[in-house]
């Protein structure tokens, strides 16, 4: 991949785009609107996220919710729904699936596991984010429209745990 | 043997830009600013009361990175795809306060880790660093 000087300009708007997903990842802030604060269209901003992240914005706030969701299930003394609508999830379900998807195994396993595991490996939580790797099986031509939309997902900060938790 | 570590690179996109911001909204001090015979301008800054320690900020298009490779680093900098590493503070809440007043953006605010406090914030180039407050035994 290479870039011109002009992309950097568009690659620093998609950035707090991406910034503002990873801030205020609990809150449903439509794609629409980080597409125009951006500077772009919702479609064409879907696709240039894509292009730089390798995944679509709500994809990629999906998977932000999980892993803040794993971190909690590691670390908080808090039930499974609790954290679900902590990280974002208005419905279990949803949670679970997607949490599944991405994890490998249901939220109640995860935390199983690590808590067998004993205590937390010694690296920043961050780099532990920021080294994760993108989707397994994201169909490549699935619809951005379809990907686009949270359903089951949506606004709900819930107060009284630190948002960096 | 090896006893420190001296300089680290940090790639920037615009040189004037990061030194206004290394020193006015971080509180870095300026160790070096001067122009190489080769075009490329040597730009230090380190934290203040250190020595040692120093960021090298460095203009990938006037580097010894020929012109594609400046423009593909130009580019993972400015989607926020690196980090130089991990800002060491004794008051992350307290310094978060005043960095986030001078305007320094935030990508995550102090949060307790295992292995002590610690935020996330970006430089005006797009570099991120962790900012941390260590526990002793880590």
């Amino acid at each position: 991949m290479t870039y011109r000087k002009a992309d950097v300009s568009s690659l620093r708007m998609l950035r707090r785009a991406r910034d503002r997903i990873d801030r205020d990842y609990c809150e449903e802030i439509a794609i629409a609107a980080l597409a125009s604060d951006a500077g772009y269209s919702r479609e064409h901003f879907i696709r240039a996220f894509r292009a730089a992240y390798g995944d679509t914005p709500g994809r990629y706030r999906t998977r932000r919710r999980v892993e803040r969701a794993r971190e909690l299930l590691r670390s908080a003394n808090l039930t499974v729904t609790e954290i679900c609508h902590l990280v974002g999830f208005t419905s279990v379900g949803t949670f679970s699936s997607r949490f599944s998807e991405l994890t490998g195994m249901s939220p109640t396993r995860y935390r199983a596991e690590a808590a067998a595991r004993g205590g937390p490996a010694p690296i920043p939580g961050c780099f532990a984010l920021m080294w994760e790797t993108g989707l397994p099986d994201v169909p490549a031509a699935a619809p951005a429209t379809r990907q686009d939309r949270t359903s089951g997902e949506a606004a709900g900060r819930a107060g009284g745990v630190p948002s960096g938790a | 043997m090896i006893n420190g570590i001296d300089i680290v690179s940090v790639w920037v996109l615009d040189q004037d830009s990061a030194k206004e911001f290394y020193t006015e909204k971080l509180g870095f001090e300026l160790t070096t600013d001067i122009k190489l015979d080769n075009g490329m301008r040597w730009l230090t800054v380190q934290p203040p009361g250190n020595t040692g320690q120093h960021f090298l900020l460095m203009d990938p298009s006037h580097s010894m990175l020929d012109e594609q490779t400046a423009a593909e680093v130009r580019g993972l900098v400015a989607k926020g795809a690196l980090s130089p590493g991990v800002m060491a503070t004794s008051d992350c809440r307290g310094d978060y306060e005043v960095l986030v007043k001078r305007g320094v953006e935030f990508t995550s605010p102090p949060a307790e880790r295992p292995y002590g406090i610690e935020a996330i914030l970006r430089d005006d180039s797009g570099n991120w660093f962790s900012f941390t407050e260590r526990k002793q035994q880590w």
